[in-house]
């Protein structure tokens, strides 16, 4: 049955790895369609990886529809440490033509492809010329001829996963417990059929590769790690927070976050409540906050707007609250499966009047966790709602990272109701406390939470003084956070060249681009902020020892040439060096995308790494 | 990142004093038994002066909602009083409890989230026709479908008060506002109608003028467990003078209670008891018992909690997540 030997081929000057080489990280991609389980096998490939020491990071991406359509699902492990899904695979899985066509180019030359000699016919000569080596297989005859039944194409990604699992050298057994865990709850036929598929998968003769994909041991050997989508984490770092209220509206790619805040947020005596919208979610979240029960809401980009009105009632009535936005592609519905960066005005600015209110933004799945802990206690010290900004490709990531330790990192925020002897709400010269219902005042004068300006006992004050001097307050509480705050670190250099600044997600990307242009360039740095609203002190120094400062963003460089964080970072130190390198392709950056980009500048007025041709020049005609 | 965030804080930090007590110390007269606890006074439950034109059909229904604290003397701690935005909704400050004036619209969800987060406390609820059935509108279906502890009066004056006449969700047929001066064309909707098909499990009725109904429809509402709404006409002397005349006696109207055989579990009998033409029927229309969302969420926790059998929580996040090593 196996076709290896006839189409197992060696590239030109490619030398097999001889038995025993091992290698320190591989990127892997499979291609198919979402109904061919292929985001479940990656997901259990992952945490195989993770499982065997390895660090894991990976690609993911859902097709908009539910079923049909392409879904690719890329995995990068390594034992060193992994800082993005990886530009181009070293293997390529595909079940389909149209995965194969798609995605070849993805395939890095020399690298393997494994196909389903079915569906696929390959190039045999183009592979030959790039050096890549290719396997095909009956993906689904083989399936079905170990687990019998119809031409139902059910277990074929099981199968793959036990070839895949020989591949890497993972253990067997654990790949085993896996997969019973994955199927346990249909019963004990569709277990047994699944542990057949996964172990004649194993068992698939993999000839001279066979010895080829075996990762080194990890440095991090033995520490305790889990696997997880930066959704998962975000969701254990609430509840480690101390939030034990939620509410929300389902949206990608927030839902996930929600619906397992819905199911375990119970066991820690806390509630989360699906509401009719957003308007009501974010309302449900103050009410729950003003009662004395810490409170978060979460949604994606057109949720955040509906929110905007609310968020301003919280800046006035401080109220702290966790706001989480996980950024899609915009605007309007935009790509609701796409990663973007634009929602970071909106974040800081979004809602009428002068609201300011806290932004941070978390770089990898595992910052999910412990940021969101920061963000509940910021919340909680400054009285203030704090928007939490993550984005699609952080959300739909696994990562394998150490275990946190619950015992350590978790926060307890209770409110303290014992009967005091009385309470001003909002006084001038401090952080606002606000007592929670059920608390006696011995001066029987009970408070008032509005969003009418107010006194400093709650009541409505129009009041030109007061007004001037409770604005200053809540603005002076960022001023109070921001003096507070770390200066960030920079990773290389303290001076020279050029510095690339970035958020979010991108900061795998952007630390790989660093790490590239260290060749070609004397002194290059990077610089990634977690704390976006107020931003951290010490830029205008940082930004002063570098003569070019190139702020990566997925979202658009609009008029001045650099986009939504590059301007917020243009206002806060006057530094007119500062230039984007924007991308809006709904896609995460290449490492190459970045240091194509600022080797060869182009002037500020091109900065979206490619623009497309229809609208490079835009007229009325 | 640090994962040694922990820490243990409880919230408000006094200004003067700052002891580390973490637990909650719920110290209300709960357990004082009624007849020993302090009697709440008139005096200690009023606060501003209200601000609305002499004359405004919401003076009685402050004096009754003040009134019936008095009589039920529920610990004073515990009682919210809650309001969205308009005339009516200015109501929070002229009483002397724990008090939010929300968002035009949105201070059912808001009251929502207290609600289930606090079932310990007394929730009432303030609001005008302009923001429970047109802009909160949604959220009055919602909060009726999920029976949500809380008690409701809307202010109904048939006009927006506060930004000074403009048609409302109730303003009948011909009434000429700023927003219609020809005359509003559009049919008003009928709260009671909407609430029932909506599945509010206390819907009554009663007008600002009527002291002691509109007492005991609140005090009916209070005892509900679940959404109680009263629907509360309410005259706005400045902007729809003698709207409701027709539902006085003394200025030629008739005031018809709800026909002692109505059937109040019966929502077919309730809705067509609704239609009938202005002014239509006082007192309640619909009363049913049925678990409520505080009562339901309450159940969730409770079990999940047993799977747990009471493990601390860094214990029970540590097992959660052990799931995915
Ligand atoms: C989002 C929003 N839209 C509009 C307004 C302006 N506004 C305030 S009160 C009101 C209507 C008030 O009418 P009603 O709810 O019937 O209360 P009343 O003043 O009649 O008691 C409007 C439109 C607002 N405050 N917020
Ligand atoms: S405008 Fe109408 S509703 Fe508002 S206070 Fe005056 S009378 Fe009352
Ligand atoms: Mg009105």
């Amino acid at each position: 049955m196996s076709q290896l030997s006839s189409q197992m081929q060696e590239g030109p000057g490619e030398v097999a790895s001889p038995p025993g080489k091992r290698l320190e990280e591989a990127v892997l991609r499979i291609a198919g369609n979402s109904q061919d389980g292929i985001q479940s096998i990656g997901v259990m490939l992952a945490r195989l990886a993770g499982r065997s020491d390895m660090e894991v990071m990976t690609y993911m991406t859902i097709p908009a529809t539910i079923s049909g359509g392409a879904s690719i699902f890329q995995v990068h492990m390594g034992t060193g440490e992994i800082l993005s899904p990886g530009d181009d695979a070293d293997i390529l899985v595909v079940f389909y033509q149209h995965s194969y066509d798609r995605h070849l180019p993805s395939l890095r030359d020399g690298g393997l492809l494994l196909y389903d000699s079915s569906h696929v016919e390959p190039d045999n000569e183009g592979l030959q010329t790039r050096g890549i080596k290719s396997m095909g297989l009956p993906i689904t005859e083989l399936t079905i001829e170990t687990v019998g039944g119809s031409g139902k194409q059910k277990g074929k990604n099981i199968y793959l996963l036990g070839l895949l699992a020989n591949l890497f050298h993972f253990d067997l057994g654990k790949a085993r417990s896996l997969v019973e865990a994955r199927f346990r709850k249909q019963g004990d036929s569709v277990v047994r059929n699944a542990l057949l598929a996964l172990e004649a998968g194993w068992a698939y003769s993999l000839g001279e590769l066979s010895s080829e994909y075996r990762l080194c041991p990890a440095e991090t050997r033995g520490v305790n790690k889990v696997t997880m989508t930066g959704n998962q984490a975000l969701a254990y770092g609430i509840i480690a927070a101390g939030v034990r209220f939620g509410a929300g509206y389902p949206i990608t790619p927030w839902t996930d976050t929600m619906e397992q805040l819905r199911q375990e947020l119970p066991f820690f005596g806390g509630t989360f409540l699906q509401t009719e919208d957003e308007l009501a979610a974010i309302s449900a979240a103050i009410g729950a906050a003003y009662g004395g029960v810490v409170a978060m809401t979460g949604t994606s980009g057109p949720g955040l707007s509906l929110y905007s009105e609310a968020i301003s009632f919280a800046v006035m009535a401080e109220i702290p609250l966790l706001i989480v936005d996980v950024q899609r592609g915009g605007p309007s519905t935009g790509l609701p499966t796409n990663v973007e960066q634009s929602d970071l005005e909106l974040a800081c600015y979004g809602a009428h009047g002068d609201s300011p209110r806290v932004v941070m933004a978390p770089a990898r799945a595992e910052e999910c966790f412990y940021l969101a802990i920061e963000a509940v206690d910021i919340a909680y010290r400054y009285s203030l709602p704090v928007v939490f900004l993550s984005d699609q490709a952080i959300a739909t990531r696994i990562e394998s990272f150490k275990m946190p330790k619950p015992d350590r990192c978790m926060q307890l925020i209770v409110s303290d109701r014992k009967p005091r002897p009385y309470h001003k709400p909002y006084p001038l010269d401090s952080v606002t406390r606000h007592v929670a219902p059920g608390t006696r005042l011995e001066d029987g004068a009970y408070p008032h939470v509005t969003g009418l300006e107010h006194d400093e006992y709650g009541y409505p004050s129009v009041n030109p003084e007061m007004h001037t001097a409770m604005t200053r307050k809540r603005h002076k509480k960022l001023d109070l956070l921001a003096s507070e705050l770390p200066v960030p670190e920079v990773d290389g250099p303290m001076e020279g060249e050029i510095l690339i600044v970035g958020w979010g997600s991108t900061e795998g990307v952007i630390r790989k681009a660093v790490d590239r242009l260290r060749s070609d360039v004397s002194g290059v740095g990077g610089l990634h902020l977690r704390h976006l609203s107020p931003l951290p002190p010490g830029l205008t120094e940082i930004f002063d020892r570098f003569e070019r400062i190139y702020v990566v963003e997925m979202n658009d460089g609009g008029r001045y040439g650099c986009g939504q964080l590059g301007r917020m970072l243009r206002m806060e130190t006057c530094c007119p060096r500062i230039q984007g390198i924007n991308k809006t392709e709904g896609l995460s950056f290449r490492v190459d995308e970045i240091v194509d980009r600022i080797r060869e500048p182009r002037g500020a007025e091109a900065s979206n790494v490619r623009e497309s041709r229809q609208t490079a020049s835009l007229s009325h005609e | 990142m640090s994962e040694n965030l922990g820490k243990q804080r409880a919230y408000p930090m006094s200004n003067e004093s700052n002891d580390s007590e973490t637990t909650i110390t719920a110290a209300t007269e709960r357990e004082v038994p009624e007849e020993r606890r302090h009697r709440l006074t008139k005096s200690e439950l009023r606060a501003d002066r209200p601000t609305w034109c002499a004359g405004c059909g919401d003076y009685g229904v402050l004096a009754i909602y003040q009134k019936m604290l008095e009589k039920r003397n529920p610990p004073h701690e515990e009682i919210v009083t809650l309001s969205g935005i308009g005339c009516s909704s200015r109501f929070p400050y002229f009483v002397n409890t724990y008090g939010v004036h929300y968002l035009h619209g949105r201070v059912l969800p808001f009251a929502t989230g207290l609600s289930v987060a606090r079932p310990d406390l007394n929730i009432f609820v303030f609001v005008g026709d302009g923001d429970a059935y047109s802009i909160g509108g949604n959220h009055l279906e919602h909060c009726a479908r999920k029976n949500v502890r809380m008690t409701v009066v809307v202010m109904d004056n048939e006009v927006y008060g506060l930004t000074k006449k403009q048609t409302s969700p109730t303003s009948p047929i011909g009434f000429k506002s700023k927003t219609d001066p020809w005359g509003s064309q559009i049919p008003p909707l009928n709260p009671i109608k909407k609430l029932i098909a909506a599945g509010a499990t206390f819907v009554a009725r009663s007008v600002a003028s009527s002291p002691n109904h509109l007492m005991s429809m609140m005090e009916q509402g209070m005892d509900h467990n679940g959404f109680a709404v009263i629907e509360c006409l309410s005259e706005c002397v400045q902007f729809y003078p003698g709207a409701f005349d027709d539902t006085h006696p003394r200025r030629g109207g008739k005031f018809s209670e709800v026909p002692a055989d109505h059937d109040i579990g019966d929502d077919a009998a309730a809705y067509r008891l609704a239609e009938a033409d202005p002014p239509g029927y006082f007192g309640v229309f619909y009363r049913e018992e049925k678990t409520t969302l505080n009562e339901s969420e309450g159940e969730r926790v409770r079990q999940s909690q047993r799977r747990f059998d009471g493990g601390r929580d860094s214990e029970v996040l540590e097992r959660l997540m052990e799931r995915l090593t």
